[in-house]
């Protein structure tokens, strides 16, 4: 039994972490190698298993960057390499093409409910919360009956974009009768959906993990009634409790990462992402209170990792959503 | 038992209500109901409103131009107002303030004062806190030196909520730096427009400029802004800081907000149903509920004995601890309600945010920003953690 990575897994980790020190820029990402590693070698990449997609998104949750790897390769490119795209599925992964993927709908919450048609391979309808469309390259679509790609700025794509919660940017797009060409049934998305909530998870516990040693940190200096706040019993039997959760997220993501590919996939996903979510909501109001009122303010770095935290619950659906997920794979 | 409201307070809250329908501009109501800031301007036209009333102080005798309300009629107007999404009154002049001058402000200071805070002339703001002293408030290291027939007062004062619309602060400063912490503490009443003070900005996690820090550097302030007597602040201090905790409860602004809360969640869909009617949803939404009924009667019991002159001990505390988890609750609830819209964060306060407008229903935006900025309510005004502590020692006396 080996919990541990493979050697090149660790210098991938390392050398990531430390380009993340010089840049935050997506380029020197790309070219490190980081979308390749999270394509299978049949994809031509050189990772893109479990522990591949968890040793890069926990890196960049430590690093607090926000990228378009999440949305452009393990998202974009999975899909477009499951419908035998290669070619734009490399180009994604090198960082040469951008690839936004269009799933839900407004107004449908985590339902998945599609009302977007194609007729003779034209596109109509709304699409919500889609993350990375500004900058994107290419559209992959899901209408009533499979998954469509529409190249940017297309006539009759239009884009209403905004800021998000965890940095990044999304958009509200409105498709009116646009040329589109079909790529294959909605099932490709299994596989690229259950890794984006593997990256989504094993990000959540980067940020974990460095908003518990900055609280570590600021209990040890703090100092009020004439002594350290992390000497406290009430205070420290809190950040135990706080501990104890995030070794228990820590697990919940080796237990995804480890059964990506395995028969078993479905109740992982619906498990990691339920506890990851409460645990992400857990340690971002803990870390907040512990603080107290420097934890509520934009200029100490705690404020983006709680938000980044926040958002990570609340995409791919809740901790509520999964667990009834979790539920329901159980009883079938 | 009877625990009705008696007919004299029914007809107050019928009448608080239909005050609040004739008078409280809908343009005001609906930022609040959306949590969107309220301007300086619109804050000062509610309290106009009030005043005009007579009702900006519910909690002042009518000597002081108050209202001389009952506790229950205090209890009432809140509850009602936050049930309209009217503005909350900034408590500084009326709520801390007021009641230290007019327990141990001189008379002068009272003429002077009292009606520039009923007829919005004065602005306050409260320095209290410190960077070093937040929880250990009587650790404040601002000092004020007499100079003749001033004070000299240096440091640095933080958390001032709406100091960048504040005229006036008032301080806590050391006053004799030999004493024990809390002995040598006094009461100074501030300027903000005399020279050597900057204020500072502090932008929040949810995007908002709410608080900032004040600092001092050799400020002159007359020695008559000294209040009561000089190294006894530690007592006025805390007084003020009981009649912060009246409303701490926040009975009105938690069923608002969960009113709120179920519809949005009847407007939500979960598993081809609104989302009001998943069970594990609406288990969640129940279990506040019934937490928050059995507060709002802790509330009313504490009203009931304080009105019949009992001191609360402990219970003030319960209530900040309880009000607190459960406002937070619902925050969180609502949040969580709106899904994936909550993810979106057009906060103008913020590097590289802008302005656009949020996707999804008009409430989706504020309910992010509720959550984020009421994250405050279990760390201000004394923590939970010192709550849980003067609750203990209340029981345990250890």
């Amino acid at each position: 039994m080996d919990f541990g990575f493979t050697e090149e897994q660790t210098m991938l980790g390392d050398s990531l972490a430390r380009t993340l020190e010089r840049s935050t820029d997506a380029a020197a990402l790309f070219e490190l190698g980081a979308g390749a590693a999270l394509m299978t070698e049949d994809a031509g990449g050189f990772g893109g298993t479990g522990p591949d997609i968890l040793m890069v998104f926990r890196t960049l949750g430590r690093a607090g960057t926000v990228t378009p790897l999440l949305n452009s390769v393990v998202l974009g490119a999975g899909i477009l390499s499951a419908a035998g795209e290669r070619d734009l599925a490399e180009a994604a992964a090198g960082g040469e093409a951008r690839i936004a993927v269009a799933l839900d709908e407004p107004g449908q919450r985590y339902e998945g409910t599609i009302a977007t048609t194609a007729t003779d391979g034209r596109l109509t309808g709304e699409k919500s919360m889609v993350q990375g469309a500004e900058d994107a390259t290419h559209l992959i679509v899901r209408a009533t009956d499979g998954l469509y790609l529409v190249k940017a700025g297309a006539e009759g794509l239009s884009l209403r974009s905004y800021a998000l919660m965890d940095g990044g940017r999304a958009a509200e797009v409105s498709l009116k009768d646009v040329s589109a060409r079909r790529i294959g049934d909605a099932d490709l998305l299994d596989r690229p959906l259950a890794a984006a909530i593997l990256a989504l998870c094993a990000d959540a516990l980067g940020v974990m993990e460095k908003a518990v040693d900055l609280t570590t940190d600021y209990l040890k200096t703090r100092k009020q009634f004439g002594r350290p706040i992390g000497s406290f019993q009430a205070i420290q039997h809190r950040m135990a409790d706080l501990l104890t959760e995030v070794e228990q997220a820590r697990s919940a993501v080796w237990n995804l990462a480890g059964n990506l590919d395995g028969p078993d996939r479905d109740r992982h996903v619906a498990a990691t992402k339920s506890l990851v979510g409460l645990t992400a909501r857990l340690v971002a109001e803990e870390t907040i209170q512990l603080h107290g009122g420097i934890g509520m303010t934009e200029e100490y770095e705690l404020a983006p990792m709680a938000r980044r935290l926040l958002a990570a619950d609340a995409r791919f659906g809740d901790s509520d959503h999964h667990l009834e997920r979790f539920i329901a794979v159980c009883a079938a | 038992m009877d625990m009705s409201f008696s007919p004299q307070d029914q007809a107050f809250r019928a009448e608080v209500r239909q005050f609040l329908q004739d008078r409280l501009p809908q343009r005001l109501s609906e930022k609040v109901r959306l949590f969107q800031e309220l301007t300086k301007a619109e804050i000062e036209e509610w309290h106009a409103i009030l005043n005009e009333k007579g009702w900006l102080a519910g909690n002042w005798p009518r000597d002081f131009g108050g209202a001389g309300w009952t506790a229950i009629q205090r209890h009432i107007f809140e509850e009602e107002s936050a049930l309209a999404h009217a503005p909350r009154i900034l408590p500084f002049g009326i709520a801390m303030l007021g009641p230290v001058l007019q327990k141990f402000g001189s008379k002068e200071q009272q003429d002077r004062f009292l009606p520039r805070i009923l007829n919005g002339q004065d602005w306050w703001c409260q320095g209290y806190s410190e960077p070093g002293a937040g929880s250990d408030l009587a650790s404040v290291k601002t000092t004020a030196v007499r100079d003749g027939d001033h004070y000299v007062v240096n440091g640095q004062k933080t958390w001032t909520t709406l100091g960048q619309h504040a005229n006036w602060i008032f301080c806590l400063v050391r006053t004799d730096p030999t004493a024990k912490a809390q002995e040598g503490i006094s009461f100074l009443l501030v300027d903000l427009t005399s020279p050597g003070i900057t204020v500072r900005p502090i932008v929040l996690l949810d995007g908002n400029p709410e608080v900032n820090e004040v600092f001092f550097d050799d400020v002159r302030v007359p020695a008559e802004n000294l209040v009561g007597e000089e190294n006894k602040g530690w007592t006025y201090a805390k007084y003020l800081l009981t009649h912060e905790r009246t409303n701490i409860a926040g009975v009105g602004f938690a069923t608002a907000g969960l009113a709120a809360l179920k519809r949005i969640a009847r407007g939500q869909m979960s598993g081809g149903k609104p989302l009001s009617q998943n069970p594990l949803f609406a288990a969640q939404v129940a279990r506040v509920e019934i937490d928050l009924m059995a507060m709002a009667t802790t509330n009313l019991r504490l009203l009931a004995q304080a009105a019949a002159g009992q001191v609360p001990g402990a219970e003030s505390s319960m209530l900040k601890l309880k009000g607190t988890q459960i406002r937070q609750a619902i925050n969180d609830l609502t949040r969580r309600a709106v899904g994936p819209w909550a993810l979106a964060f057009p906060s103008e306060g913020l590097e590289g945010a802008n302005d656009d407008l949020p996707p999804g229903p008009p409430e989706a935006a504020g309910a992010t920003r509720a959550y984020l900025n009421n994250r405050k309510l279990s760390i201000y005004g004394g923590s939970n953690e010192i709550q849980r502590g003067i609750i203990a020692k209340s029981l345990l006396g250890l």
